[in-house]
């Protein structure tokens, strides 16, 4: 095995209410695809309201690329087509039959050009991701590489190894598939400690990369940067274990089965658990009533860097962990004066230093008002790359591209910068910053 | 209380009655209360520090300073009447004495400083920010003891306009707000502020003494064997009242906080375990600086030359500067290598402007204004080298 690569800054947060490692099957009623999903995407529906339609149809195309099609997860009637301010589609809600019915799919793997166009056609493709920019892949992409991260080490996400239990022959397949589809090597980050079981650490017709150290080290990017950084010209693609293992089963099956398990947990959940469930799926389906409603805010992914969701909102794509914490909407008298041993902070200035083991209770409160930038060198704490964090973010916000290209911006993702959000003294939105950063570099630097 | 700010915040909201003095109501109130403001995407949860937070652990570690100053002034002043000889006698009336002296100039400070931050916070109708929660602090601090009140207000509204608001308030000056004020009344009122001479005790003729730098300064010109020099070399001995162990504890004179070696240790210590000074800015300054008082050494030109370098550091406002005023992030360089070269010439030039120029007995303001000045130039290079490297790579995958 290779060297392991140590990830040094950083911070793991522990939150009450990690999942534990049990699993219960849901059966959700209602089910619904959000374009929203998919950042950047202009949807071109292709179906109407009261049509049926089978697991793995199409449901609606990329305006850009309308090679890109979009599935459904289940088969069922299309109940309607939600849209929010200026008729912009938000969700696509599907009744679904008690049995799902599957498209049938006879995929061929001859070449890299017949398993391109079945994974366009079958609403797999949105998987895979490009660097730069973060977004969907086009369909005209070279990538040098492909990345897939094997943990998560965001707080409250799923243990991906269990996670995946039980489907470790269709996420060899997928690899497999992987290997034949890009002109590159295929790199497989696990984590030293995280990674125990075989599904990774066996993985065959892969590079597998070793880290160690506390999150962002599962964030993919940060394993980016320190294998093959991106450079200006080059494309790398990411994708998520639970998209390999649905290209694997299309392969293996011919069919779109977009099941999963999920992670539900958090301090508002009254017995965090894993769910056996289906992307698309509504959240008040996954929590039922393990939940505690009162001021509870729910997330799709992670707390860093997951969508907020009702419980009549569902499950996104890229998801396979929803979280429910509480929400910070209370004033606290001299909040910012007391010793604050239930604080965490990455700073020492809460005596909660004092116990680091101990797992936390945060809340939504944003701990202080927007200012200025003060404090130097905080985001360089927690961001392990070989990028200025503090002076790309500036050259974000001045929106200065020449100094945004050279600063990196191709190499970043909104979520690499979630940890120096969650760190920011200024409370800035940073996350929000690089992804609108990274949109008008697309639209500038193409 | 909550009920009570709940019930008159109408009166201040857009359309009420005192609209205009929102942002005096709403700094009451987040002073009050941590606001509920919640997070609405990105991370949704988030770490528990704010400004006020980090603002109030550098005023904490400002305390050992402070207290350390409230108690030296009360000593200084018996000293020199000739009561309580012993630093152990007469702790309780020197502790009094000091109360007195020292926190009239803490209120003025507060009170003209926030004042003004007030004005332009009401104009721009934001919130007052944090920043001042410090700098008042730290100008009553690093001035002498016997400052009139109104320079000391005339100070604290110059540094507040000119050293921060017109640059666009807290997180935009360019140069250190409590150092603006200082070097406001060196220039304004050098005869107050030169350094060398200090007020050592109330008496009616306005006798002052010489300080500990003011002494050596003296030394310079004059041969190194001359009786008056042999003087002056004999207080910084071991039994002397400038030596080692004394400029350490601090019961010297000089401006109210920066005596003490000791407290500002405690300080730094505290602001490097938070996290919230830069630890590479404070321990390069101190390589910096013994390493400049280590080649005076070598060089050995005058009796000033000849200080043991750790003396040099512990003497005037060093210390005080370094570890206060140099780790202000927002006047500091900002990048981790930056730091380490904009500490290491701040501590360098402070021991080189001191000895160099004895009319600038306090070396240390001028460095770090110097360095504040060239931090960003400083932080340029090391972005500029991160900018190569990027480059450089994209070579050697071309190739």
């Amino acid at each position: 095995m290779s060297q392991t690569i140590r990830i040094k800054k950083g911070l793991d947060i522990r939150l009450v209410g990690e999942a534990e490692k049990v699993t219960t099957s849901v059966a959700s009623k209602v089910y619904a695809v959000k374009p929203t999903d998919f950042h950047g995407v202009v949807p071109k529906m292709m179906v109407k309201p009261g049509e049926n339609i089978k697991a793995g149809a199409p449901l609606f195309y990329s305006k850009e690329y309308p090679e890109i099609k979009f599935c459904s997860p289940v088969s069922g009637e299309i109940a309607e087509i939600r849209r929010g301010e200026k008729r912009r589609i938000l969700e696509i809600v599907i009744l679904a039959d008690d049995k799902i019915e599957y498209e049938e799919f006879k995929p061929s793997e001859g070449s890299a050009e017949e398993i391109k166009e079945v994974l366009l056609n079958s609403g797999l493709w949105p998987f895979f991701k490009r660097r730069p920019y973060d977004v969907v892949a086009w369909p005209t992409d070279q990538p040098v590489n492909l990345f897939i991260s094997g943990f998560d080490t965001e707080a409250l996400t799923a243990d991906q190894e269990f996670a995946l239990r039980g489907e470790e022959k269709y996420f060899q397949k997928g690899l497999d598939i992987l290997g034949k589809l890009i002109n590159g090597p295929v790199y497989l980050g696990v984590h030293e400690k995280h990674n125990t079981e075989e599904i990774f650490r066996n993985a065959t017709g892969v590079e597998i990369k070793t880290f160690s150290g506390p999150h962002p080290s599962g964030v993919v990017g940060i394993q980016i940067n320190h294998v093959a950084p991106v450079n200006k010209g080059e494309v790398s693609w990411t994708i998520k274990p639970l998209g390999v293992v649905a290209i694997g089963k299309l392969f293996m099956e011919g069919k779109v089965d977009l099941s999963r398990t999920v992670a539900v947990g958090g301090s508002k959940i009254n017995k965090p658990q894993y769910v056996k469930s289906m992307y698309g799926a509504q959240v008040k389906n996954l929590v039922v009533d393990n939940i505690d409603r009162e001021d509870t805010r729910l997330i799709s992914g992670g707390v860093l860097t997951g969508t907020q969701v009702s419980e009549d909102g569902f499950l996104g794509f890229y998801d396979n962990s929803l979280a429910a914490i509480p929400e910070g909407n209370q004033t606290e008298f001299f909040g910012w004066l007391l010793p604050g041993l239930d604080k965490l902070s990455l700073s020492k200035t809460f005596l909660s230093w004092l116990m680091p083991l101990k797992p936390y209770d945060l809340n939504t409160n944003l701990h202080g008002e927007h200012r200025a930038i003060v404090m130097a060198g905080e985001y360089d704490k927690v961001f392990p790359m070989d990028i200025l964090p503090e002076h790309l973010i500036k050259s974000f916000i001045t929106k200065d591209l020449e100094k945004m290209e050279q600063l990196g911006v191709y190499e970043v993702a909104p979520e690499d910068f979630a940890l120096c959000e969650f760190v920011c003294t200024s409370k800035l939105n940073l996350q929000e910053i690089v992804r609108d950063s990274l949109d008008l570099a697309i639209e500038e630097l193409g | 209380m909550k009920d009570f700010l709940a019930k008159y915040r109408p009166n201040f909201e857009k359309g009420g009655k005192y609209e205009k003095l929102m942002p005096l109501f709403g700094t009451i109130d987040t002073f009050l209360y941590v606001p509920d403001h919640t997070t609405k995407s990105g991370s949704h949860v988030r770490d528990a520090i704010d400004l006020k937070r980090t603002m109030i652990v550098v005023v904490i570690a400002l305390v050992p300073a402070l207290l350390f100053g409230i108690w030296n002034a009360g000593h200084q002043h018996y000293v020199f009447s000739g009561e309580y000889l012993d630093m152990a006698e007469g702790f309780w009336p020197k502790v009094w004495y000091g109360i007195q002296k020292i926190v009239p100039l803490i209120v003025v400070s507060y009170a003209f400083g926030l004042g003004t931050e007030f004005v332009f916070a009401t104009r721009k109708g934001h919130a007052l920010h944090e920043g001042y929660l410090v700098s008042g602090m730290l100008i009553p601090l690093c001035v002498p003891i016997d400052i009139p009140l109104w320079m000391l207000a005339l100070s604290a509204i110059f540094a507040v306009v000119i050293g921060k608001e017109i640059f666009g308030g807290t997180g935009m000056n360019i140069i250190n707000i409590a150092l603006t004020a200082r070097a406001f009344l060196f220039f304004a009122y050098p005869t107050k502020m030169s350094g060398d001479k200090v007020w050592v005790g109330d008496l009616p003729d306005g006798v002052s003494g010489a300080t500990a730098l003011g002494e050596l300064a003296l030394t310079v010109p004059l041969d190194k064997t001359s009786p008056e020099v042999t003087s002056v070399v004999d207080k910084f001995g071991a039994a002397g009242d400038f030596s080692m162990m004394n400029s350490f504890i601090g019961n010297i004179p000089g401006s109210v906080g920066e005596t003490s070696a000791l407290a500002i240790l405690i300080g730094a210590a505290i602001l490097m375990f938070t996290g919230i000074g830069s630890w590479r800015i404070i321990i390069s300054s101190f390589i910096g600086g013994l390493l400049m008082g280590f080649i005076f050494n070598l060089v050995g030109a005058n009796a000033y030359m000849d200080l043991p370098p750790v003396h040099q550091l512990l003497l005037g406002g060093f210390l005080f500067g370094v570890v206060f005023m140099a780790t202000d992030p927002v006047t500091g360089a900002r990048t981790n290598t930056g730091q380490w070269i904009y500490g290491f010439f701040a501590g360098f030039f402070s021991i080189l402007v001191r000895v160099f120029n004895p009319a600038y007995p306090e070396g240390v303001m001028m460095a770090i204004l110097f360095m504040n000045i060239m931090a960003p130039l400083i932080d340029h290079y090391v972005v500029e080298a991160n900018i190569k490297k990027r480059l450089k790579r994209i070579k050697v995958a071309s190739a």
